[in-house]
C-alpha cells in the first residue's frame, strides 16, 4: 500500500471496488433467489455479511499497524493507523445501521443485546473515542504513539467484551459461512466482499496520504517555508 | 521491586494527604445512588433488582473522577517528567500508581455497599465474597483506567477523553462485576458467581498485562 498511495492505483482499486459491489449488489437483488423464509428481507445479507468481515478486517489491519509503528516509529503506520481506524469505525456504523434495519422486520426489534450486535456498537465506541483523542493532542508524535497504544488495548479487549456479552445473552443467528449458505448465494457475497474490500483498500491508501500531507504540514519547519520543505527525515516523502 | 515498593508508597502518601478528594469521590458516588432510585421510582422490587447495576455504575462514573484525579497531581510542577528522570522503570511507577488506584476504588466501593443496603434493602451475608468481586472489579477498571489517565491527562479536553476512553473498554467488567454482584444479593441457585468472577480475574490480568508493557511508551515519547 506504500507505493500504491503515491500512484494511480488507490482511485484504481476504488473503482474496482465501485464496479464489483454494482455487480454483486445486481446480483443478490434480481438474481439470486429469494430466501425461504425471510424473502426479500434476507437480501441485506449480500451487503451486510460483506461489510461485517471487512469491518473486522480494517480493524485488524489498524491493529498490526499500531503494532509496526511502536516496534518501528517510522510515521508511515502511523498514517495507515489513521485511515485503517476511521475506515474501521465506518464500517462498523454500518454494520449496526444495517443490522437494525434486517432486525426490525425479522426480530420485530431495531436493536437487541446479542454478543455480535452489542460488541460491534463497543467497538464503534471504543475506536471512535481513539479518533477523538487523537483529534485532541497536538503534538504528532504523542498522538501517534497514545493512539497506537490505544488501539492496541482496545483491539485486545473485543474477544473479551464478545464473550462476556456471549454469556451475557444471545439471540443471533450462527455465524454465516460459505458452509451455513445455500450455493446460490455465494456468488453475490464472493463479489460483494471483494468490491467492499478493494473500496475500503482504496479508501484507505487515499486517505493514508492525506494524513501524510497534514503531518507534513504540522512537523516542518516554519522557516524559510520554500526550501525547508522535506529536510525533516521523517517529514520527507518516505512518510507514507 | 524496590522502585514499585517506593513507587506504591508514594501514591498512597499522596492519596493520604489528598483524604479530603477521596470522601468527596465517595459522596459523588453515594449522590449517583441516590439519583438512580429516582429513574426506577419508590418500587422496593425493583430497586432491589437493579441494586447491583446501581452501585457498579456509581463507582464506575466516580472511578473517571478518581482515575483523572491521580494523574492531575503528577501534571503539576511537571512531577511526571522528574519521576520519570529517577533510577526507576516506567513499570514500577505504572504499578504503583495502578495498585494504589485499584486499592482507592475499592475502599469506595466497599463504602458505597452500605448506601446500597440502606436505599435498596439489598444486602448479602457473603461479605467477603462481595468484597472478593469489588477487589476483581475495581482491578479491571484501574488497570485501564491508570493507562487512559496518564494519556488524558496532557490533553485537551481532560474530562471528556477519559470517560470517552475508558466505558467502551470496560464493558466486561460492568457486565461481570453487576452479574456477580447480583448473584450475591438475590441468590446463586446455579452456583455462577464463579465464571462471572474468573472473567472479572481474566480481565484483570490481560489489562494489567498489557498496562505494564505499554505505559512505558506513553509517559516517554
Amino acid at each position: 500500500m506504500a507505493a500504491a498511495s503515491q500512484g494511480p492505483l488507490p482511485k484504481g482499486l476504488v473503482a474496482v471496488g465501485a464496479v464489483l459491489l454494482c455487480i454483486g449488489s445486481y446480483w443478490g437483488l434480481a438474481q439470486a433467489p429469494g430466501e425461504i423464509f425471510m424473502g426479500d428481507v434476507q437480501r441485506i445479507m449480500y451487503v451486510h455479511v460483506p461489510t461485517a468481515w471487512n469491518a473486522m478486517l480494517a480493524l485488524t489491519f489498524a491493529f498490526v499497524c499500531a503494532v509496526f509503528f511502536l516496534f518501528t516509529n517510522s510515521w508511515k503506520w502511523d498514517n495507515r493507523l489513521e485511515a485503517a481506524m476511521e475506515m474501521g469505525v465506518v464500517l462498523s456504523l454500518l454494520l449496526c445501521t444495517q443490522g437494525a434495519i434486517w432486525a426490525k422486520p425479522t426480530w420485530g426489534v431495531w436493536w437487541d443485546w446479542d454478543p455480535r450486535l452489542t460488541t460491534t456498537a463497543v467497538m464503534v465506541f471504543a475506536f471512535g473515542g481513539i479518533l477523538a483523542l487523537r483529534a485532541f493532542v497536538d503534538d504528532p508524535m504523542k498522538r501517534a504513539v497514545w493512539s497506537a497504544v490505544a488501539c492496541i488495548v482496545a483491539f485486545a479487549d473485543v474477544p473479551i467484551v464478545y464473550f462476556s456479552v456471549k454469556w451475557w445473552n444471545s439471540l443471533h443467528q450462527a455465524q454465516s459461512t460459505p458452509a451455513t449458505v445455500s450455493k446460490a448465494f455465494h456468488w453475490p457475497l464472493r463479489i460483494n466482499a471483494f468490491g467492499i474490500l478493494f473500496l475500503w483498500a482504496g479508501l484507505v491508501a487515499l486517505r493514508t496520504r492525506v494524513a501524510a500531507l497534514r503531518l507534513r504540514s504540522e512537523i516542518a519547519p516554519p522557516l524559510p517555508a520554500p526550501s525547508a520543505r522535506g529536510t525533516d527525515a521523517r517529514a520527507s516523502g518516505s512518510a507514507w | 521491586m524496590t522502585a514499585f515498593l517506593t513507587a506504591l508508597q508514594k501514591d498512597f502518601l499522596l492519596q493520604w494527604r489528598g483524604r479530603g478528594q477521596i470522601v468527596a469521590i465517595f459522596a459523588f458516588g453515594a449522590a449517583t445512588l441516590l439519583l438512580f432510585s429516582f429513574a426506577i421510582g419508590p418500587d422496593s422490587v425493583a430497586l432491589r433488582q437493579h441494586a447491583a447495576g446501581f452501585l457498579w455504575l456509581g463507582l464506575l462514573l466516580a472511578s473517571t473522577l478518581s482515575l483523572a484525579e491521580s494523574f492531575e497531581r503528577e501534571m503539576e510542577e511537571q512531577a511526571l517528567e522528574g519521576l520519570l528522570l529517577l533510577p526507576a522503570s516506567a513499570r514500577a511507577l505504572y504499578y504503583g500508581k495502578a495498585v494504589a488506584n485499584c486499592a482507592q476504588l475499592a475502599m469506595i466501593g466497599a463504602a458505597l455497599v452500605p448506601v446500597m443496603v440502606v436505599l435498596y434493602d439489598a444486602g448479602t451475608i457473603r461479605l467477603l465474597s462481595l468484597l472478593g468481586v469489588i477487589v476483581l472489579g475495581t482491578a479491571g477498571l484501574s488497570a485501564p483506567g491508570t493507562l487512559y489517565a496518564a494519556m488524558t491527562a496532557q490533553t485537551r479536553a481532560r474530562q471528556t477523553l477519559l470517560p470517552l476512553l475508558l466505558f467502551p473498554l470496560v464493558v466486561p467488567v460492568l457486565l461481570a462485576a453487576v452479574k456477580a454482584t447480583s448473584l450475591l444479593i438475590l441468590g446463586d441457585p446455579m452456583e455462577q458467581l464463579r465464571p462471572w468472577a474468573s472473567l472479572l480475574g481474566a480481565f484483570a490480568v490481560v489489562q494489567w498485562a498489557l498496562g505494564g508493557l505499554l505505559f512505558g511508551r506513553v509517559v516517554e515519547d
